[in-house]
């Protein structure tokens, strides 16, 4: 995979993490790095589109709440969070964890935050997915016709 | 005609401090929680965050505790707060076909490829009260069987091979967003489908039902109805690549309607959309009904006048804030107008009392 993908995949969980879960695993991996803001956390919309019948020309949909920031570690490292909701602490963890994969707490970090987020994450879409499996018809066929 | 009076403040405090109250309810009664209201009362909360074109479970929750449960004032609430909100950017467009399906039924074929998931539905419910909610009561786990992870394609996938269905060719033009720019008419496909997602579901469901008794009929299947979660994914001009930036539940119905053909198309199926934020299948039904009913034009059918084939009558009603600003206004203090109009009518009415008079004299 190449850097950017590794790194779009980072970004794309930590977006989607629920805030409160974020915080605990940060928390424990007990990291406090020195940073200053590129751009302190703010809170605004993005607009979602949907596609005509699916995959015709693009509509706009509505919008959803984004929290966004930007900052730069000691080191150097730039880090940026984007995630979904209005919880500014939440994007603050999402930006220095974006920061600190760039550096040498990268190994770490992965096995401390990413790792347990992205499993607990899976493992809650799975078991939706079982519940909807259960829910699936099995079609059969009453014999019909008189002998 | 309005003219600024002075006065009515205390009773407008007094009356603010007996709303606060009235929200709260009996004291001896527990409180009832945003976080409750999110939970419990998801379906409100996703007709508020479609209606309110803002999707945000919380604020949905709250705008609901602070309207007293009365959807439209909440729909409101989030509408207001919207347009306090800076705009960061627009999302590519979300990939249904991926969606991850908690629901997905079709109503034209039973052995679709991926099956018929009924999810969490009311459907089948024999719509009993069930007092066993007014106690307390432990609710036993849903039942769960292994899912194989396979991707549902999109039932009029299908029919296209055939060229059975009309196409709905991919493309990336910029929509036109009715919230930067007011709605004119004619509209185009995009902005009607921005409209009726955040149409009133009332209105919306009235005007599908229209269609369905015979007023611009074009008898709809289900062909497809969709409830699940998609990615949304946004570029980052300060990356310079797209991230996912969040996850949103989505209700899609594609429906399949009979078409005879006409100076331009063959005769072939064509389509309704609708695509609304949350688990809202009633309004996505609707929708799609409606879109499809608003589209004869650019499929060269009749106008047969029917309501529904009227968009100017469509989308410049479906907005229940819209509508509920102007039809509350009335109730606000007209007192100049009124006294005009009470002027008119005493001087008409003398005027007329004086003709009676002359003529029994004569």
């Amino acid at each position: 995979m190449s850097e950017i993908e590794t790194r779009k995949g980072w970004m794309s969980l930590l977006a989607r993490a629920p805030a409160d879960r974020l915080e605990q695993l940060w928390q424990g991996a007990g990291l406090a790095p020195a940073f200053a803001w590129l751009r302190a956390p703010e809170v605004g919309g993005v607009m979602v589109r949907g596609r005509m019948g699916g995959t015709g020309q693009p509509f706009n949909l509505g919008e959803m709440t984004v929290t966004r920031c930007a900052l730069r570690l000691e080191g150097g490292a730039v880090g940026h969070g984007y995630v979904q909701g209005r919880d500014k602490a939440h994007a603050e963890r999402a930006a220095l964890c974006d920061a600190l994969m760039q550096t040498d707490a990268a190994t770490d970090l992965r096995e401390a935050v990413l790792a347990p987020l992205a499993a607990e994450m899976a493992e809650s879409r799975a078991a939706r997915a079982r519940k909807a499996a259960a829910t699936k018809v099995d079609f059969f066929t009453m014999v019909r016709g008189e002998d | 005609m309005y003219v600024a009076v002075k006065g009515g403040e205390r009773a407008i405090d007094n009356a603010h401090a007996w709303l606060a109250e009235e929200r709260r309810g009996d004291t001896a009664v527990p409180e009832l929680s945003v976080a409750q209201i999110r939970e419990q009362m998801a379906l409100a909360v996703n007709r508020v965050m479609a209606e309110g074109s803002l999707y945000d479970p919380e604020l949905a929750a709250l705008a609901i505790k602070q309207a007293r449960g009365d959807l439209i004032e909440a729909i409101f609430l989030i509408r207001a707060y919207r347009t306090t909100l800076p705009r960061f950017g627009a999302s590519a467009p979300v990939e249904t076909a991926r969606m991850a399906c908690l629901r997905r039924i079709s109503a034209t074929f039973k052995d679709a490829p991926g099956g018929q998931v009924l999810g969490p539905t009311f459907d089948y419910t024999h719509r009993l009260l069930d007092f066993k909610l007014a106690a307390d009561g432990e609710v036993p786990a849903a039942p769960e069987t292994p899912a194989a992870p396979a991707e549902v394609p999109h039932i009029t996938g299908f029919l296209n091979r055939d060229g059975l269905i009309q196409e709905e060719p991919a493309g990336d033009d910029t929509p036109p967003d009715l919230t930067r720019e007011p709605l004119e008419l004619p509209a185009g496909r995009a902005l009607r489908l921005q409209s009726l997602t955040r149409g009133d579901e009332g209105f919306v469901l009235g005007m599908a039902y229209s269609t369905q008794r015979g007023y611009a009929r074009n008898h709809a299947f289900v062909g497809e109805l969709r409830i699940g979660t998609v990615a949304v994914e946004m570029e980052i001009p300060e990356l310079g690549f797209a991230i996912e930036i969040g996850e949103i539940e989505l209700t899609e119905c594609e429906t399949v309607n009979q078409f005879t053909g006409s100076k331009t198309e063959p005769p072939q199926f064509t389509r309704g959309y609708g695509l609304v934020f949350g688990q809202t299948e009633r309004k996505a039904i609707s929708m799609a009904l409606v879109d499809r009913a608003l589209r004869w034009k650019e499929l060269g059918e009749e106008d047969s006048g029917a309501p529904a084939q009227d968009e100017e009558f469509v989308l410049y009603h479906a907005d229940n804030i819209q509508a509920t600003g102007f039809l509350e206004h009335i109730k606000l203090p007209h007192y100049v107008d009124f006294q005009s109009e009470l002027e008119l009518v005493r001087r008409i009415r003398a005027e007329a009392e004086a003709a009676t008079s002359r003529e029994a004299a004569e």
